[in-house]
């Protein structure tokens, strides 16, 4: 593989990290502090996607699309809270992962409803068309650059947020002891909600992101959310910069692996059955990936939780 | 004994339901699955009930079952003694490599290693284009049992199924009696505790999900039978958890109750299908509810329970 | 009378973050011998037994059973070794019967736990074995309720009963009598009285009357440090132990 091709993935490989990430921050926080895991999470990713590209069909622009579709993602998540998990915060995983899956099953069809089951389009902003020359013959999409730009904006605020200011000091301290927190008087059911919606709009602001170059279709969320999971406990639960060095990391092996790995596979195989075995190793090497750290290391990159 | 009846009137139900007016093609269709679904179902119900294992990957235990009956026909090999060894092997070896690693987390961790296993499974199996790939592929044969063509008797199948599946319940539930299930379940209740006695959990929580396993991997051959064609979608997150919802429907801790569990799951399924093509809108909903309002599931309702 | 120590606790040290837990203790238990460790709270007891027991991992040091190394060992492996322990927060089965989580001790002790078939509620030598602890610490009559449903006391005897159906060579008490009224105290220090002969006990308790009732040894430790061990007398006459601790207590 030529070094061009290699930088082009990495940078793909980047991107779809940062996505990862914006998903996974969501994930971690809710688990973290609430002790809710949440398969529903990745509906989040889709619903976020399927607003932003039926408002900016609406609309006629990608930017109003976007801005419309946060809170629209954020509403969703809202009310998804109210009706359904916040009467499962007391109860045992098994319940709520079964909720969860729930909603989940809920949601794909409900969109297929509504939007049908065909995969929406959604076009890349004028601003963002086009691509920009990383080296002489060799072009960029500037989209792509644009959500890693977007991305490491974000995580950068959610950091300041996190370790910054007040409600991020109790968003952390809510995470190694949620009942001390709601001792000293803060309203714990408040801060769970702010957590939950915050978490609900990063994952719709990833899915208006990805709109336009993946495809908007049913189901297009239980793969980030698997993925998500990976990161999670690649990266250990809670905290921030966990989830962001794992997202990384995961995004770039996985991308770089798809591209790598049926070349690899040609020093030993056949072209054809190369490509098979390529194709199944490199959708397997995260999981792989994931196996090692729980052998190696089961707390995690950057282990915040004591017991 | 009174914990006795509600499973030996469900055996007898089904073993007396062909004869009781659900004799026709369709119906012993429906039975079969319930059986087979069941059998998959009362193994992941001695992993979550017994040891407190939420298992979020166990369709892949079937999955490797079903796609080792693939392997073999694609290879001329349908016999059962060959067939069912292997199957049960494969699944059990499967169950073997994913939970020694999963094992050493708990709770979330968990669960979230167990889907991603699952995903694995799920990935290479359809990537496996001299299998069908996604498209899934159809069986030659059914498997054969001693030469003869036995299992595409419907009737045959039927009460081979419910015998398979009267063994697993016995097993599981003697295991469960037994001073093995003694050990997963006080470790459920208290680990460090299990600990302080003298034993490690884990031999015990691995042979356990082992077992699950194995057991998932003779629903699978049988899956592969009655359907007469396997596909990925076998081994997708979202079998795994119908696996569960059926566990949880028929009422935590209790085996009968996981095949109670997987008869209402196939008939709720069935008829909602019915219904409307979006049958999973109305069914999300119902799993939510009874998961919020249905605590003591189906075994619940049936039988008062005194002591778990 | 010097028999070799049946516990030997050589030089352990543990901190956790900044904080000194644990401070080169040295300390020894002999067959037979009832040894108390007092101390002011935080002075790190219950860490201490949780270095013996496994629960925890030193930083440095040693830690002798029966001549065994057993530093390096699992909890499991221990227990099997021969060591038992009560939890100063009690760690019962709250869903099993009282009975069954004396029994489920016993089964532990008895041969492989990899059995399938037989009912292990029908086995009469668990069972047996299960009433014999029961009969010891005085909870004979509550075989059959949930251990959730004991009272605070009666766990703490719960807990005896267990350690006990694991035939331990040395018992290992956490604080047994914390929380216990003034009849359950007076049976539970003649339970251990009768127990000395059996087995080596090291005791952590507040109970100042209990400890110099039952001690044939003490050991002070404060800030994580053994201050002082001998006779109970010695310590009680000790200025150094006076000023650290016995004197903020009435002795």
């Amino acid at each position: 593989m030529s070094p061009e091709l290699l930088l082009v993935q990495a940078l793909n490989g980047l991107q779809f990290g940062i996505l990862l990430f914006l998903v996974a921050a969501g994930l971690t926080l809710v688990f973290g502090v609430m002790d809710f895991i949440n398969l529903a999470h990745g509906v989040q990713y889709m619903l976020g996607a399927y607003f932003g590209a039926s408002l900016a069909a609406a609309t006629g622009s990608f930017w109003l699309g976007l801005l419309l579709a946060l809170p629209a993602a954020l509403l969703a998540g809202l009310v998804l809270e109210f009706l359904v998990f916040r009467h499962l915060y007391d109860r045992d995983h098994l319940a709520q992962v079964l909720a969860t899956f729930g909603v989940i099953l809920f949601l794909n069809e409900g969109v297929k409803l509504v939007w049908g089951a065909a995969p929406l389009q959604m076009p890349i902003p004028a601003l963002l068309e086009g691509g920009v020359a990383l080296m002489p013959g060799l072009q960029y999409p500037i989209y792509r650059l644009g959500i890693i730009g977007a991305g490491l904006a974000t995580a950068l605020l959610l950091w300041f947020l996190v370790d910054r200011t007040r409600a991020g000091m109790l968003v952390r301290a809510g995470a190694t002891n949620p009942e001390m927190v709601s001792a000293l008087g803060v309203d714990i059911r408040r801060l769970f909600t702010l957590v939950f919606g915050f978490g609900a709009m990063l994952a719709g602001f990833a899915g208006v992101m990805a709109a336009p170059i993946l495809s908007v279709e049913p189901g297009m969320g239980d793969t980030p959310l698997i993925l998500a999971f990976v990161v999670i406990v690649i990266g250990g639960i809670g905290p921030i910069r966990g989830a962001f060095v794992a997202a990384l990391l995961v995004g770039l092996i996985d991308t770089l692996g798809r591209a790598a790995m049926p070349d690899l596979m040609r020093l030993f195989l056949a072209p054809s059955p190369a490509r098979q075995a390529g194709a199944a190793i490199a959708s397997m090497l995260v999981y792989i990936l994931m196996a090692a750290f729980l052998a190696f290391r089961p707390a995690g990159l950057f282990p915040v939780r004591t017991g | 004994m009174r914990e006795w009846v509600v499973p030996l009137v469900l055996f007898a139900g089904l073993a007396a339901a062909p004869f009781a007016g659900f004799g026709e093609g369709y119906a012993l269709t429906l039975l079969a699955r319930t059986m087979i679904l069941g059998m998959a179902a009362v193994g992941l119900a001695l992993l979550v009930g017994g040891a407190g294992l939420v298992s979020l990957g166990h369709a892949a235990t079937l999955g490797v079952g079903a796609y080792a009956v693939v392997v073999l026909d694609a290879n001329g090999i349908t016999d059962a003694t060959t067939v069912l060894p292997v199957a049960i092997a494969a699944a059990a070896l499967f169950a073997l490599a994913t939970g020694a690693i999963s094992l050493r987390t708990s709770g979330v961790h968990f669960i979230m290693i167990t889907l991603a296993f699952g995903q694995m499974a799920f990935f290479t199996a359809s990537s496996l284009a001299a299998y069908g790939g996604d498209d899934g592929y159809t069986l030659f044969s059914r498997t054969e049992v001693a030469g003869t063509r036995l299992l595409e008797d419907r009737l045959a199948f039927h009460y081979v199924c419910l015998g398979l599946l009267g063994l697993t319940y016995l097993f599981c539930r003697a295991a469960l009696a037994a001073r093995f299930g003694r050990v997963l379940r006080a470790a459920r209740e208290n680990a460090l505790r299990v600990r302080a006695v003298g034993l490690d959990p884990y031999p015990y929580r691995l042979l356990a999900y082992v077992l699950a396993g194995a057991i998932g991997g003779l629903a699978g051959v049988l899956l592969a039978n009655a359907a007469e064609f396997v596909a990925p979608s076998y081994l997708s997150w979202q079998r795994s958890g119908e696996l569960l919802f059926m566990v949880i429907l028929g009422g935590l801790g209790s085996l009968h109750g996981a095949i109670l569990g997987a008869l209402a799951y196939v008939l709720l399924e069935e008829w909602l299908s019915h219904l409307t093509e979006h049958w999973r809108m109305i069914f999300g909903p119902l799993l939510i509810l009874s998961v919020l309002f249905f605590r003591g599931g189906l075994a619940g309702l049936l039988a008062p329970r005194q002591r778990r | 009378m010097t028999a070799d120590p049946l516990l030997r606790i050589e030089g352990l040290s543990k901190r956790f973050g900044g904080l000194t837990v644990t401070d080169e203790v040295w300390l020894d238990v002999l067959p037979g011998e009832i040894h108390a460790v007092i101390g002011p709270n935080g002075a790190g007891k219950t860490t201490l037994i949780n270095e013996v027991s496994g629960v925890v991992a030193p930083d440095s040091g040693r830690i002798l059973f029966g001549g065994l190394d057993i530093t390096r060992l699992s909890m499991p492996r221990r227990i099997r070794a021969g060591l038992a322990r009560s939890f100063q927060i009690t760690c019962v089965l709250p869903g099993f019967s009282v009975l069954e989580n004396v029994a489920l001790a016993a089964q532990a002790r008895d041969g492989s736990s990899f059995r399938f078939l037989r009912p292990v509620a029908k086995e009469a030598r668990l069972n047996a074995a299960a009433r014999e602890a029961l009969d010891a610490v005085g909870l004979a009559d509550r075989a059959t309720m949930p251990a959730g449903a004991l009272s605070h006391g009666e766990k703490r005897q719960l807990e005896l009963a267990i350690a006990l159906a694991t035939r331990p060579r040395l018992l290992l008490l956490d604080e047994p009598l914390a929380g216990a009224g003034p009849e359950e105290t007076e049976r539970l220090i003649a339970l251990l009285d009768r127990l000395r002969s059996d087995y080596a006990i090291l005791l952590v308790e507040h109970d100042m009357r209990a400890v110099f009732a039952l001690a044939d040894r003490i050991s002070v430790l404060v800030y994580g440090r053994v201050v002082a061990t001998g006779a109970p007398a010695a310590i009680r006459a000790n200025p150094e132990v006076r000023a650290a601790y016995l004197g903020e207590d009435e002795a």
